[in-house]
């Protein structure tokens, strides 16, 4: 249906009346449909970080293993031996609430595409995922979608899910998060960008064909949600991940050859996105004729095949002299290939459909004067510190142990990882619920990857600053606590609606935590993701700026876990003060959701870090555990279950009340085992660490220092119930 | 030994199997296009896991009708070793050269997990390295798993001892609880009438590692390379 182009529609493309007046301007015309189409992607939210890129530039984003940081379609860090890591984190939040299933499976399927298209071997995936309160059959549905989802797409493409983290909070009821995240390695030579070159090369489209599915997807994702998000379905991709694989193995056979000038996937706003911003970065000309685009469906128009999110498929830039070859294994791999356009020396894009010039767009106004915002921001005041002693024990450890153990965000997460692939590929030295970080080795070196994703955004909620901080040391410790070293991260920073002066508050606030951590900590930031809007009803979504993390390990055989083995000293190091406020013990069992959460020392956060790396490396530590959600007990507790070994617990410090010690959420604490533990103390105290022993390994059930015994049997019950149990009943 | 691994597009545990392999022989495997059909000089064809062709239609059915499986169905008929693994024993259903089909696991969930196999059989090519009912642990990663044949052909089956493998519980015991994808009779692999077509649910060659967590299912792989080791290396 033909529509008129004016400001009433672009309001419904979401351009604000400011925005469509600079397009009148950049034109000099009233836009075509399919220029407003095309100004509406590419400055919406999602496409043009209108809103949080003020901020974002405050991240440091370099050190000297940094190749390629953020811009690029992932972040690249140099993990010696001539190898790269190539990885990104990017959310797919709005499609997985309207369509579970296919809203996350396609959130795989994007950000593979993003890390295989620099010319990386997938070798790994994780995710973040936040779902609402489990009482509502609404999230045990979402949960169930997204779960098949992602194990539908990655087990399919062989490449393993080893690891990620799973929150419930009734903030997320109708905008639950899915963040996914690619890990991949390529030679560094042989990496793969996306700036087009060379005036008379061809442009090619290679993949699966173009469909009416998704169009406009980016508009959406950067909406709130109201009570017509049922209505949206249509908007979300479905995606095809035997067809990413061939993709996969064809365009890695193709980057063994000299053919590639630039190549780009089509992720958000599709062809669109990936033509105007491979020849932008490359500053040169495109021409596109539509007619040669493979089409899955008749009749489509030049709007809906520049707009549509149909999945599998890249853009790519080649040498003329090289087309024929690379025709040639696409076709083995029977997929699309076709030439759909030149570069240009016009400096615009122009977009030609059955003989009519349906866009002709100046490429460099379109960046250069896409909006940018610097929203009002009104932080939060900070939360009170709770006194640990102004809060009355009434269940004792033995009980609080139980109820937190089995509690949805701390049982166990077999039922989900237990649909995921984790082993494919071989290389898999720490599975799932194994270590703190998945242990991934390089195929054919000694070295692995250490891999995790982190966030607590109960913490953010109280404090974003704090928050930020956490996120970003809790995944650092995830990493040394393996024994790597942690080099990189990716960010997917989730918040509400930035025109709200208290949502950019938060959004700035975590910035700035962030920011901190990765300076102290050497962790800079390489690549990430921003989703903003996840609202529904005008309720806003807990702050989350998920972190995925990135280390390295030269000796995967080194790597440990935290599976305790018997009869050995549990040692505890980092300090101790019983911080109960935000914590799970506080929310779980004393049903109150308050006080500032454990604020991060970050020099002593990197000098515990370094000490148990350096000690795992040597070989002292056997098991190694960092103290995070439920405090030391619970930590313990894990430990003793992936171990099948129990623990004596000893007294705790008597200046603390017991369940603010064992309980409690202070920051950069690890729990080792150790065969000498005094030993091991006076290392620790030597080095200016305060370490404890907690305890001795060994038999077959948990000793609590107020003397109440839980055999391991039945702390395995209570801690496997929840997800079997909520997700098999009747619906 | 001189190995031949298959590769369906769609295919993923290829290189798992080439590492496996590779690892028991000393000799790197060679990777056959399913479009070929030369399979000449070969002693042992593999047809690894993944999700040939997507697994659209039926797992397997579409990789059994590929130009490949014409000469694998030769090289059976010659005498000659197959194993399937995973999706590779689907594909052995679909072809024909293996009894009963993989149906989706009774549970409707993909399942990856380790769990325990116990050998049913060690006077085969595949299990010589394993003692007579001993247990060992495999990864399984699948969503058809489900073993299924009518009581006819599962009766033959048991009755020439064609079941190679069962699932078990870690002390061997055959129960429904180690049974995670509700095969009949807790099949998790079978031989053809000559013992030299293996069809095997889960993954031993994800399990040749310590650093991966064991070496379990080292011994098959041990086992095919020293039943095709030249002469003059002694046993």
């Amino acid at each position: 249906m033909q529509r008129d182009v004016n400001q009433d529609l672009a309001r419904e493309f979401g351009l604000s009346a400011e925005e469509y007046g600079r397009v009148l301007s950049i034109m000099g015309r009233p836009p075509s449909l399919t220029e407003l189409g095309i100004f509406s992607v590419m400055w919406s939210e999602h496409c043009s970080y209108k809103s949080s890129r003020v901020w974002l530039k405050q991240l440091p984003t370099k050190a000297p293993w940094v190749i390629h940081g953020p811009g690029e379609n992932a972040g690249v860090v140099d993990i010696g031996e001539g190898l790269a890591a190539i990885f990104k984190m990017e959310s797919h939040n709005h499609p997985s609430f309207i369509e579970p299933y296919q809203g996350a499976a396609t959130g795989v399927g994007g950000i593979l595409r993003d890390v295989f298209t620099m010319g990386a071997r997938p070798i790994a995936n994780l995710n973040a995922l936040r779902f609402g309160s489990p009482e509502t059959t609404v999230t045990r549905r979402v949960v169930d979608g997204v779960v098949r989802g992602i194990g539908g797409y990655g087990n399919c493409v062989g490449v393993p899910t080893v690891g990620g983290e799973i929150n419930f909070h009734p903030a997320y009821d109708g905008n639950p998060l899915v963040n996914a995240m690619t890990v991949g390695i390529a030679r560094t030579d042989r990496i793969f960008l996306s700036a087009a070159a060379g005036v008379g090369n061809p442009v090619v489209y290679v993949g699966s064909k173009t469909g009416r599915d998704g169009i406009h997807g980016a508009t959406m994702a950067s909406a709130e949600f109201g009570a017509d998000a049922e209505e949206k379905r249509p908007t979300v991709q479905v995606g095809d991940p035997f067809i990413e694989k061939l993709l996969i193995e064809a365009c890695l056979e193709l980057m063994e050859t000299d053919a590639i000038i630039a190549i780009q996937d089509m992720g958000a706003a599709g062809l669109t996105s990936s033509a105007v911003e491979m020849a932008g970065k490359g500053g040169v000309g495109i021409a596109l004729d539509l007619d040669a685009v493979p089409q899955r469906e008749t009749g489509m128009s030049a709007y809906e095949m520049m707009l549509s999110e149909s999945q599998e498929r890249m853009l790519m830039v080649l040498r003329p002299d090289r087309q024929d070859a690379a025709r040639a294994i696409f076709e083995k791999w029977e997929l699309d290939f076709a030439v759909i356009g030149h570069l240009t020396d016009t400096g615009r894009i122009t977009i030609r459909h059955q003989g009519v010039t349906e866009a002709d767009i100046p490429l460099a106004p379109l960046a250069d004067q896409a909006p940018l915002y610097h929203r009002p921001t009104a932080e939060t005041d900070k939360p009170a510190i709770l006194n640990p002693a102004r809060v009355e024990d009434r269940v004792g450890l033995t009980g609080a142990l139980l109820r937190l153990i089995a509690c949805p965000d701390l049982c166990s997460r077999a039922w989900v990882w237990d649909q995921y692939d984790s082993t494919v590929g071989g290389q898999t030295v720490k599975r799932p619920g194994a270590a703190d970080a998945a242990v991934v080795k390089i195929e054919g070196h000694a070295m692995a990857l250490a891999l995790t994703t982190d966030c607590t955004p109960r913490y953010c909620a109280a404090d974003a600053e704090a928050g930020g901080a956490q996120a970003v040391a809790e995944a650092w410790r995830n990493i040394t606590a393996t024994g790597a070293r942690p080099l990189a991260i990716t960010d997917n920073m989730n918040f509400g609606n930035p025109e709200k002066p208290e949502i950019m508050g938060q959004f700035a606030a975590a910035i700035r935590g962030m920011a901190a951590a990765c300076t102290a900590l050497d962790f800079p930031v390489v690549s990430g993701n921003v989703s903003l809007y996840n609202e529904t009803n005008g309720r806003a979504i807990l702050p989350t700026p998920a972190i995925g993390g990135l280390g390295v390990i030269e000796d995967a055989a080194k790597a440990v876990g935290y599976a305790l083995p018997p009869w050995l000293d549990v040692v505890l190091l980092g300090a101790t003060k019983g911080w109960l406020g935000q914590s799970l013990w506080l929310r779980e069992i004393a049903g109150r959701e308050e006080g500032a959460p454990p604020p991060v020392d970050l020099k002593a956060e990197k000098q515990v870090g370094d000490f148990v790396r350096t000690q795992i490396l040597a070989g002292t530590i056997r098991a190694c555990h960092d103290v995070s959600d439920g405090g030391i007990m619970i930590a313990v507790a894990e430990m003793a279950l992936a171990g099948k070994a129990g623990v004596r617990l000893s007294t705790g410090p008597r200046d603390i009340p017991g369940h603010a010690f064992w309980f409690g959420e202070d920051q950069g604490r690890y729990i080792v085992a150790v065969a000498d533990g005094a030993g091991f103390i006076r290392a620790a105290e030597a080095a200016g660490i305060a370490a404890m022993k907690l305890g001795t390994s060994g038999g077959r059930d948990l000793t609590l220092p107020d003397g109440g015994t839980i055999s391991l049997t039945m702390l395995a019950e209570a801690h496997a119930r929840f997800f079997p149990e909520w997700m098999e009943k009747g619906a | 030994m001189k190995a031949g691994i298959v590769v369906f597009p769609g295919i993923n545990r290829e290189r798992d199997m080439a590492i496996a392999l590779t690892a028991a022989s000393g000799a790197r495997p060679r990777m056959i296009w399913h479009q070929e059909r030369d399979l000449a000089g070969l002693d042992l064809v593999v047809l690894p896991g993944g999700f040939s062709h997507g697994d659209y239609l039926r797992c397997g059915a579409m990789a059994a009708r590929a130009p490949v499986m014409e000469a694998v169905r030769d090289f059976a008929a010659r005498g000659g070793y197959v194993l399937g693994v995973c999706n590779g024993f689907q594909i052995l259903t679909e072809a024909g050269l293996l009894p009963g089909a993989l149906l989706r696991n009774a549970s409707l969930r993909f399942l990856s997990m380790d769990c325990h196999l116990r050998v049913e059989r060690t006077d085969t090519a595949f299990a010589g390295h394993y003692q007579k009912h001993a247990v060992f642990r495999a990864p399984m990663a699948h969503g058809d798993g489900n073993y299924f044949a009518d009581a006819a052909t599962l009766d033959r089956l048991e009755g020439e001892g064609l079941v190679g493998f069962r699932y078990a519980m870690p002390d061997g015991a055959i129960t429904p609880e180690a049974n995670r994808n509700g095969s009949q009779r807790n099949i998790a692999g079978i031989y053809s009438a000559n013992l030299r077509v293996l069809g095997l649910m889960p993954h031993p060659e994800d399990l040749v590692d310590p650093l991966m967590g064991g070496t379990d299912g080292k011994p098959i792989f041990d086992a095919l390379a020293a039943t095709f080791a030249p002469r003059s290396r002694a046993a």
